[in-house]
């Protein structure tokens, strides 16, 4: 029910309420409902909810869940305790 | 796709699940509130993996679970209307209401229709003027928006034939009804990624603070729910009650304003009864007045319906993260997702749809050695 999916803005019509654009999932096209996300700009990643953009993807922040236990300095000492 | 495939990726989680491992010195139990995350936890086996150190209960945040049986009710004596389009989210369809479904009124000649969005039921509104649509607007936080946009645009439009039946609930008081159960097992949370990327999560700093409970905002990969897990676990293994955000990508910590905006405008905040829990005070969305005119309870005067709920179902237990699904003497042979007793088996996001799809073949025995 709460599902939001991941997809690119490719174009940007309308204003207010009526903002929208199409949006490239992965191949998929839709339009989309941009009023939501008013900073949101053609290239940018937004998170997609029933037809809605509810946010725009921070990219730099995106590949922190990647890096997060290097980061810490952790996989180190992981790997000596196998 | 991109945002979605780097966060399932086998060696990662794997060093996650070590990284668990080696720091909880204790077991824990961890309690992930949105359905969407139970969904992902059983598919991945997440709690099979960390089973020995964690304890993961599966909380009351499937909206389609915890829709209580009247307003099911009011939906199929809407949808049997011959002048009304009923549309909804296809998982709906087919929760029980006390005596009938919407799946049912439609092969019995119900106009029932599945949309991906509200703006699909205003579309048909505006093509149909002659009938009456009605959108089932169920859901938490995240859903809001949209359903908001929908009311917001038909009286901006003047689209008088559209109205919603309206089931909001919110994620904050639910979290707290299950925190001061006097059963409560939960020591810590993830909250729901997309809740907070509509809301935020400063009203989750209060409860952390009230309970002493970690809160981590958390997404809905594999991945995502590792690192929320050893969030939870520092916190906890560190004495501390935070509020932290795991899911950063998405979320920020006011939330997404113009959407708070729109809500605010459109919805006021009103005691929902959950299904299988009860009535908790201040839980849910209702039209505000000056929308009024769009309640389809009030359209078709069904308002006042209340049913009992069925005793022989322990969905509540289960939403609350009391009792896991194969503990229910119905799961897998009298309730199953094709018969389904109770909300928690219909929706793909409800536990026990989860365990049935993916744990069905486990020896019921198992359950409680975990204890």
């Amino acid at each position: 029910m709460c599902l939001a999916v991941p997809g690119k803005i490719e174009s940007i019509t309308g204003e207010r309420e009526l903002r929208s654009g199409v949006v490239n999932f992965g191949g998929v096209q839709k339009e989309i409902n941009l009023a939501f996300v008013p900073e949101a700009k053609i290239a940018d990643f937004v998170m997609v909810h029933v037809g809605f953009a509810i946010s725009v993807v921070d990219e730099a922040e995106a590949t922190t869940v990647l890096g997060y236990l290097q980061q810490m300095g952790e996989l180190g000492e992981l790997e000596e305790l196998k | 796709m991109k945002f979605v495939d780097e966060y399932r990726d086998r060696e990662k989680a794997e060093q996650y699940a070590r990284a668990i491992r080696t720091e909880a010195t204790r077991p824990w139990s961890i309690m992930e509130v949105c359905g969407g995350q139970t969904h992902t936890i059983v598919k991945y086996a997440i709690d099979e993996i960390l089973r020995d150190k964690i304890t993961l209960l599966h909380g009351p945040g499937c909206p389609v679970c915890v829709t209580p049986l009247e307003l099911i009710d009011k939906a199929c004596e809407i949808a049997t209307r011959p002048d009304v389009i009923f549309c909804s989210y296809g998982d709906m369809l087919r929760v029980p209401g006390s005596h009938t479904d919407l799946f049912t009124v439609k092969a019995r000649g119900g106009d029932v229709r599945i949309v991906y969005s509200p703006m699909n039921a205003l579309e048909l509104a505006k093509a149909n003027p002659t009938k009456q649509v009605v959108f089932f607007a169920v859901g938490f936080e995240t859903t809001a928006p949209a359903n908001a946009m929908a009311v917001f645009q038909a009286k901006q439009q003047g689209i008088s034939n559209f109205s919603v039946l309206v089931s909001h609930v919110l994620v904050p008081p639910a979290i707290e009804a299950v925190l001061s159960a006097p059963d409560n097992r939960t020591q810590a949370f993830l909250a729901a990624g997309h809740v907070c990327t509509v809301m935020g999560y400063e009203e989750y700093r209060p409860l952390s603070e009230k309970y002493r409970v970690p809160i981590v905002v958390t997404g809905f990969e594999p991945l995502d729910i590792l690192q929320g897990v050893l969030m939870c676990v520092r916190q906890l293994e560190n004495g501390r009650a935070e509020v932290e955000n795991q899911y950063a990508r998405s979320v920020r910590e006011f939330g997404n304003v113009p959407a708070q905006d729109l809500i605010g405008q459109v919805f006021r905040v009103i005691p929902r009864k959950w299904r299988g829990v009860g009535e908790i005070p201040q839980s849910g969305f209702g039209l505000a007045a000056e929308f009024a005119e769009y309640d389809a309870e009030l359209r078709f005067g069904v308002a006042d319906l209340t049913v009992e709920e069925d005793r022989e179902c322990i969905a509540g237990e289960v939403l609350r993260g009391v009792k896991k699904p194969q503990e229910c003497p119905a799961f897998g042979g009298r309730c199953t997702p094709d018969h389904p007793l109770g909300a928690t088996m219909v929706s793909n996001e409800g536990a026990c749809a989860a365990y049935y799809q993916y744990r069905r073949h486990e020896a019921k025995a198992a359950v409680g050695s975990e204890r």
